[in-house]
């Protein structure tokens, strides 16, 4: 392993430079395309029946009347200050609505990420071991599935299947309305806060909601992730150490979770990042269906009625998740793997 | 050969087992229903003019008068104990009713009602109009209402409206009284409260509000301050739930005990099932199609005509509004004063066809129609464009969201929109205002009502419009609007395809439970659970 007190300060200086441009990019890319766009916010705010007066007063108030370029100046400044704006369908700070909607998303992305990594690593190990047997074709099946079926369809049929007609688990929501007030919200994430809290039925409760959309984000996680570990398990055992290995007598089991799995960990560190950060997203269709007050489901809304200060922040945070999630398995990347730093 | 990974399945059964089945039940003293609520934006009557807010300022707050929802043309006080009209109808005195309360504790005298009538007008956000069109402006509100003793108030008007008119306007959810000490507490400014309001409650309604969590969750309490029957549940309580099969799962489990937003599918599957009951009301909301008369094609009275009979309504009827509406031909929804049931129109592609080679346009023509991409209207939209087919007029649907097609549509530079109208208060005066009166056709009008939207300008029904406005005899202001639905049924650039039916599906064991024909005529407080 190198010295990682060499290693970081090259890397940061080089990464700071682009993220700070990454960033510009990306307030300039969403600020634009959501004043373009054919929809007027000032609508959101005054409604279908407003008056003329009325709806120029909002703009107005909105500072829309202004020329673009001054707009985005002056957003520019409010998000320097950490201002994200006022939300016009909630009422409240876009920071805050945010800081209370990404818990749910986190919880649930964290359990799909887990279930997916647990599963799909694995499965994609014994695919490769197997190429072409049973289990690499079964494992095929179940990854075509995973991309071609909606998700809005499967997490529908779950439902159905899990909650109405074996009642395995609970319905959609993210605790059952007797424990609403129960827990006290400290870190916004339920089963954490619960947990903390001592109240273990509502612990039971929040985790019974959880189960099947996290296991349904998972479900489409491990597709992915096991589909790619079955690539880079293939390709480092017909490396030249694996037959070296091999012909030392080393047993196959070490051969293959001890010196590949070990190789093919590093490229597959990037594979699960970015899942993460995809589920981190907000999966907006999940979220519908499981009625989950997350980010996907935040940023939907907020696209529809063009709440345009909703959607910039939540669009700046799933960016922030993305460049942060990217830099960190590329520093990982280029820590682990030494070819990839000159 | 590798050992075979056994622990995932270990993990899978572990996560199956710690999520057993829970107790899938309502709390007893609670109301729990399903709704899609993302329309909210603002909890203070004199701004909110969302369906969804509608209903809980209305279980919420009160207003001077209030009409019957079993019988709509009715009215009767809610906090007046009576009104009486001068001779010249211009003059309305009321009298409240005796040791009123907030829910904070705070007297409700005729010195909040004057404040909370004054406060909207002088806020002047977009349900104010409800109260500026009887004549009151912010330079002139202070001297029209006031406060003549603790529990009197008079109200002024600019001209002698019909009564039923004033009165229903008072109605209405901007007219709602507010806790005027504790908003001046609140007050940021010169707002009166209404940043506070937006989440907060000052009312003296049969609930109060406790929680609203923007797309999550909407708690009710009971308002133990309240002067009527006081509810019998403690507590209604509004899970935001878009998805109607997913309400409907809920509903089937008994985790709620109402679901307000099912798809018409979901509603037939729930017919004759013991555990389940349906509540239908036709609601004041009408679906129309509406004709740009900018289009120099449909600004021909043939092609108009045509359109009319290039609407397949039966089949609209039977298969995409079927359980969510009924055919409906009228500007007036049914169930409101002057209302007509007449359906002369239907589809009869051969007639369309000889208008339009009357109308000099025999080969047809291609038009675009902006749609909203939600059902039934996205239905609607193609079931239209197959059917003007027939008759040679090629349809584009252009899909768009609800705030993009509403923007262009404001901006009249669609062909044809489909459009929705809910009345926004019970009086006939609310649709005709929108749909026939036009002063100024001109890019620049101050007033754009739907009749400007669509660049269609009648003086003559104009004039009707406001001759009935001030018509003091109910039956001849009924009459003369049964007219004016003649008269615009020929001429007018709009289609009327068809009223809404609200259907809301409960569990058996709640009684009391009735949609309003209005958004803030659903009350709670009658429901109980057996």
């Amino acid at each position: 392993m190198p010295s990682l007190r060499k290693f970081l300060p090259r890397a940061v200086a080089r990464t700071v430079l682009s993220l700070a441009l990454t960033y510009l990019g990306l307030l300039a890319v969403t600020f634009f395309i959501g004043r373009v766009v054919p929809t007027d916010p000032a609508l959101a705010v005054a409604g279908d029946r407003a008056s003329e007066e009325q709806l120029q007063r909002v703009r107005q108030e909105l500072g829309l009347d202004r020329p673009l370029l001054y707009q985005f100046g002056v957003y520019l400044g409010k998000v320097a200050r950490g201002d994200l704006g006022q939300s016009l369908l909630t009422s409240n700070p876009v920071a805050e609505d945010i800081a209370r909607v990404f818990p749910a998303t986190l919880e649930l992305a964290t359990v799909g990420i887990v279930f997916g990594v647990l599963l799909g690593v694995p499965l994609g190990v014994w695919a490769a071991v197997r190429r072409g047997r049973w289990v690499d074709q079964g494992l095929r099946v179940i990854g075509l599935l995973g991309y071609s079926v909606p998700i809005f369809w499967l997490g529908l049929m779950g439902l159905v299947l899990f909650y109405a007609k074996l009642g395995w688990v609970a319905g959609p929501g993210r605790i059952d309305i007797a424990y609403e007030y129960s827990v006290p919200t400290v870190s916004g994430l339920i089963l954490l806060d619960a947990a903390m809290a001592g109240e273990w039925e509502a612990f039971r409760s929040a985790l019974s909601h959880l189960a099947l959309p996290g296991a349904l984000l998972g479900y489409f996680a491990m597709a992915y992730i096991s589909r790619m570990t079955r690539s880079f398990m293939l390709k480092e055992l017909g490396q030249e150490y694996v037959v070296a290995a091999r012909a030392k007598g080393l047993s196959e089991a070490r051969i293959v979770w001890r010196h590949a799995l070990r190789n093919a960990a590093v490229p597959l560190l990037t594979v699960i990042a970015l899942s993460y950060a995809g589920l981190l997203e907000g999966s907006v269709l999940t979220e519908t269906v499981f009625a989950w007050p997350g980010l996907g489901l935040y940023i939907t809304n907020a696209l529809q009625n063009a709440d345009m200060n909703a959607v910039l922040g939540g669009t700046l945070v799933v960016g922030t998740i993305f460049i942060f999630i990217n830099l960190l398995s590329d520093l990982l990347y280029r820590w682990l793997d030494p070819r990839t730093r000159s | 050969m590798p050992a075979a990974p056994r622990f995932p399945f270990a993990v899978l059964l572990t996560a199956l087992s710690l999520a057993l089945p829970l107790q899938a039940a309502t709390p007893k003293d609670s109301l729990v229903q399903a709704m899609a609520f993302d329309d909210i934006i603002s909890m203070d009557p004199a701004e909110a003019f969302e369906i969804a807010a509608g209903e809980i300022v209305g279980n919420t707050y009160e207003r001077l008068t209030q009409f019957d929802i079993a019988d709509p043309s009715k009215l009767s006080g809610q906090l007046a104990k009576g009104w009486t009209v001068s001779a010249d109808g211009r003059s309305f005195t009321f009298e409240l009713l005796p040791n009123l309360r907030f829910s904070s504790g705070n007297a409700l005298t005729a010195e909040e009602v004057v404040w909370s009538l004054q406060r909207a007008v002088l806020l002047d956000k977009t349900p104010a109009f409800i109260l500026t069109q009887l004549g009151l402006s912010k330079t002139n509100v202070a001297e029209k209402i006031r406060q003549t003793g603790p529990l009197t108030l008079t109200m002024e008007t600019d001209k002698a409206y019909a009564p039923s008119f004033v009165l229903n306007c008072l109605s209405a959810n901007v007219a709602s009284v507010l806790d005027k000490k504790l908003l001046l507490s609140k007050a940021q400014g010169t707002d009166m409260g209404n940043a506070w309001l937006k989440q907060g409650h000052a009312g003296s309604g049969p609930y109060k509000l406790r929680e609203w969590r923007a797309n999550e969750l909407l708690v009710l309490e009971r308002n133990d301050q309240y002067h009527g029957r006081k509810p019998a549940l403690v507590r209604a309580i509004y899970r935001h739930v878009k998805e109607a099969a997913t309400q409907r799962l809920l509903l089937e489990k008994g985790d709620i005990d109402i679901a307000r937003n099912l798809a018409p599918q979901d509603i037939d599957a729930m017919k004759g099932r013991p555990e389940v009951k349906l509540d239908a009301t036709t609601k004041g909301t009408i679906y129309y199609l509406s004709l740009n008369q900018k289009n120099p094609h449909l600004a021909k009275p043939e092609v108009r005509e045509a359109f009319k009979w290039l609407v397949d309504y039966e089949a609209i009827g039977a298969t995409l509004i079927k359980n969510i509406g009924v055919v409906h031909q009228n500007l007036l929804p049914v169930g409101m004063l002057g209302a007509a049931s007449d359906k002369p129109y239907k589809y009869d592609p051969a007639k369309a066809q000889a208008l339009l080679a009357k109308a000099g346009l025999p080969q047809g023509f291609k038009l675009t129609l902006d749609m909203r991409t939600v059902q039934p209207v996205q239905g609607i939209a193609e079931a239209v464009q197959a059917s003007a087919r027939k008759a040679g007029i090629k349809i584009e649907i252009i899909p768009g969201d609800g705030k993009q097609t509403l923007t262009k549509y404001r901006a009249r530079k669609h062909d044809i929109y489909i459009g929705e109208w809910a009345s926004d208060y019970w009086d006939p005066h609310s649709n005709a205002d929108a749909f026939t009166r036009n002063v100024d056709n001109s890019d620049e009008a101050k007033l754009k009502p739907l009749t400007w939207r669509n660049a269609w300008i009648s003086p003559e029904l104009t004039k009707k419009t406001d001759a009935a406005l001030q018509e003091r005899d109910t039956a001849k202001r009924a009459k003369a609007y049964q007219e004016i639905q003649a008269e615009f049924r020929k001429q007018s650039p709009f289609v009327i395809v068809y009223q809404q039916t609200a259907v809301a599906a409960l569990r058996s064991n709640v009684e009391g439970f009735r949609i309003g024909p209005t958004s803030d005529t659903t009350f709670l407080a009658p429901v109980v659970k057996k």
